[in-house]
């Protein structure tokens, strides 16, 4: 073992139940999260094989995936649906694992409600059968997702057998701009280092621009890292990542907490260690992002066009120019002259109370365009009540955006909400795959002050120059 | 899980890079609760108009590609989404590998556990079995997961890397449930050092 150890080793290290030779290690998982679109066949598993759940106090459940943002109690019409939601609830009373269910206040999206409730603690291993399970590594955890046969595997074991990922640490010198965010930086990072630039890796975040991030904003940085191929995202766990877990409901108390925050604290990365690659940015290049193609590293900064196609190599002209083509796009495009039909604002990378916060206060004293749709949906039960405590939902409203329940909902449209054939979205969510948020619909990834800006000017506009009310 | 030892069979190529699992079997198929059935599904909104007919043209519905049962596509295979479904309609569709420059982490660990082979090769290998599989009828592949080896009739041949332990889970067909159980020793020591936090310990509320 070496003596100077990264952030991702400790946590690995601790872990380790077995190292059988000529297989993968196995590590202990802390904490399972568990949603109705990937677990029914892991629990059917389960059952095929006379297995239980070996630590049902350790996996926590909650429908978001594919669950109506209409009023509580509108009754479910995707019949389809409605039989994966009810096999959740059969599944968790039948092995005794807690749910978050549709009528719960702690309902939400499973990583909203992680760190919400104190779930989530520093120096934890999380898996979900969902990729953006990266987005708890923000609390300096190990998080990741897994398929279907790995959720059953943990259910019946608590671990899993795992090759050791390699480590890269991305280093942001500098402050982010006023008017940049945290989902900027991610899509700034993506937009370099490429879909696949992470693969295999576990990436840390580190620099001033990180440290500087809220909590939210970590948690949607980490959240991206998948879109950079990284197996998870972490940010080492500080003062504020202590005050914030601090009083959560499953944060542990007292005497446990002193002891907690003491492991915490030799959590960081050691000065000296090594990581298997290194990339440093300055903040100071980060700007307003757009994605104008259907990956989430076809990015412009928003004073910038669409990018011209012949310098490119053969592979990526053809994928872009296939991108435009389906996005309905022509080089050179200005990317402030794109006009938009829908605004979503929501997802596990934008949706809780800070992202909400900015959003409200671009529409604050405005009123959405009279050609775009535009919806905010709250990315939990506690968010949703938050906002309207503060006046947030008043704000929406009253510029003309949807204020809906706590769910998935449009980032990848499992449930009715969805983009129509060649409707063209600003979207806060992580993915503008063909399809992704409807067939045909044209998604464009920002933040979600710009997501606002977008809903109010009708097309793309550069938030710095926004005059807020 | 199925054992994969050997397999020959005919070769399609999917000319693109990033095929994302939103593409591979779009979200609206992925509210059914089987592991079954996924197939048909499979790369639907290329393979189909929104009306449900085909679309002519996309090349896993061209006749001369029929019986077609390892895929060979561009880099970084199977990105985005965990959905294992992803895997389910490829199998279920009846591939039985993919072959490319590179896959997606999570894509790869769900092939291992369906018995279903990611092969990795060169850009330039990967280049070469797609202008052979447009250029010659009924081109044939064999995947040797024995020697880590692909090879046709006409003198193509290449090494691929595989992890020791999944290659053996691979071709034995182990279910690594069962391996990790053999650990129940350790595991449970584990357990009894480090008990579920106390928070978590009260039961699920009615």
């Amino acid at each position: 073992m070496p003596t100077k150890q990264t952030l991702f080793e400790k946590i690995w290290d601790a872990h380790l139940v077995a190292q059988p030779s000529g297989r993968s290690p196995i590590i202990y998982i802390d904490l399972h999260l568990v949603h109705e679109v990937t677990s029914p066949q892991a629990f059917d598993g389960l059952r095929v094989a006379g297995r239980k759940v070996r630590q049902p106090s350790r996996t926590v459940a909650t429908v978001d995936h594919n669950i109506p943002t209409e009023p509580r109690g509108t009754p479910i019409t995707d019949l389809i649906a409605a039989k994966q939601i009810a096999a959740l609830q059969a599944n968790c009373k039948g092995f005794g694992v807690r749910l978050f269910d549709m009528d719960s206040p702690d309902q939400g999206i499973v990583h909203v409600i992680g760190p919400e409730l104190g779930l989530t603690q520093p120096g934890m291993t999380i898996v979900c059968g969902d990729s953006h399970t990266s987005t708890h590594g923000a609390l300096g955890a190990l998080a990741f997702g897994i398929g279907t046969s790995e959720v059953e595997h943990v259910l019946a074991t608590q671990c899993l057998a795992q090759q050791t990922p390699k480590t890269m640490k991305i280093e942001v010198r500098g402050r982010l701009a006023e008017g940049v965010t945290a989902k900027d930086l991610a899509l700034g990072i993506i937009g370099q280092i490429g879909t696949d630039g992470a693969t295999g890796h576990v990436i840390e975040y580190a620099g001033e621009a990180v440290r500087g991030l809220s909590m939210e904003g970590r948690m949607t940085l980490c959240n991206m890292s998948i879109e950079a191929g990284a197996r998870a995202g972490m940010v080492a766990p500080d003062e504020k990542t202590f005050a914030y877990v601090k009083g959560k409901r499953f944060a542990p108390r007292d005497d446990e907490w002193r002891k907690a925050v003491e492991y915490w604290r030799g959590l960081p990365t050691d000065e000296g260690a090594r990581f298997d690659k290194v990339v440093e940015m300055d903040a100071a290049q980060l700007c307003p992002f757009v994605t104008w193609g259907t990956n989430p590293g076809m990015v412009a900064p928003v004073t910038g066009r669409i990018p011209e196609v012949g310098s490119l190599k053969e592979s990526e002209r053809r994928a872009t120019e296939l991108a435009l083509q389906y996005m309905g796009l022509e080089p050179g495009k200005r990317i402030e002259d794109i006009g938009i039909d829908r605004v979503f604002i929501g997802s596990c990378t934008n949706s809780r109370i800070e992202d909400l916060r900015a959003a409200a206060q671009v529409a604050k004293g405005y009123h959405v365009s009279s050609k775009v749709r535009a919806m905010v949906v709250p990315g939990s039960q506690a968010i949703k009540r938050a906002a309207e405590r503060e006046g947030l939902a008043r704000i929406f409203l009253d510029a003309g955006f949807e204020w809906r329940e706590s769910g998935c909902s449009m980032c990848l449209g499992m449930n009715p909400d969805i983009l129509q054939p060649g409707e063209r979205c600003a979207s806060t969510s992580n993915r503008n795959f063909e399809g992704r948020q409807g067939r045909g619909g044209r998604t464009h990834l920002v933040s979600p002050m710009m997501a606002a800006a977008a809903a109010i000017a009708g097309h793309f506009t550069d938030i710095r120059n926004w005059k807020f009310q | 899980m199925k054992p994969f030892r050997e397999h020959r069979g005919k070769v399609v190529p999917l000319d693109r890079i990033n095929v994302d699992t939103d593409q591979i079997i779009p979200k609206q198929f992925l509210k059914r609760i089987e592991r079954t059935g996924f197939g048909q599904f499979l790369f639907y909104d290329w393979r189909f108009a929104a009306d449900g007919k085909k679309n002519s043209g996309f090349v896993l519905d061209e006749p001369r590609y029929e019986g077609m049962s390892i895929l060979v596509a561009g880099k970084n295979f199977g990105c985005g989404s965990s959905r294992e479904h992803a895997v389910w309609a490829l199998a279920d569709f009846g591939f039985r590998a993919v072959v490319s420059s590179s896959f997606a982490d999570i894509f790869a660990n769900n092939s291992t556990k369906n018995g279903f082979l990611t092969v990795r090769l060169s850009e330039s290998e990967v280049a070469e079995l797609m202008r052979r599989s447009r250029e010659t009828k009924d081109y044939q592949l064999t995947i040797d997961l024995e020697q880590c080896e692909v090879y046709d009739d006409q003198g193509f041949r290449a090494k691929f890397p595989v992890d020791e332990f999944v290659r053996h889970c691979l071709l034995n067909g182990l279910d690594d449930i069962g391996l990790t159980l053999q650990h129940e020793a350790e595991i449970t020591a584990y357990e009894s050092l480090h008990p579920a936090p106390a928070a978590l310990q009260s039961p699920p509320q009615p």
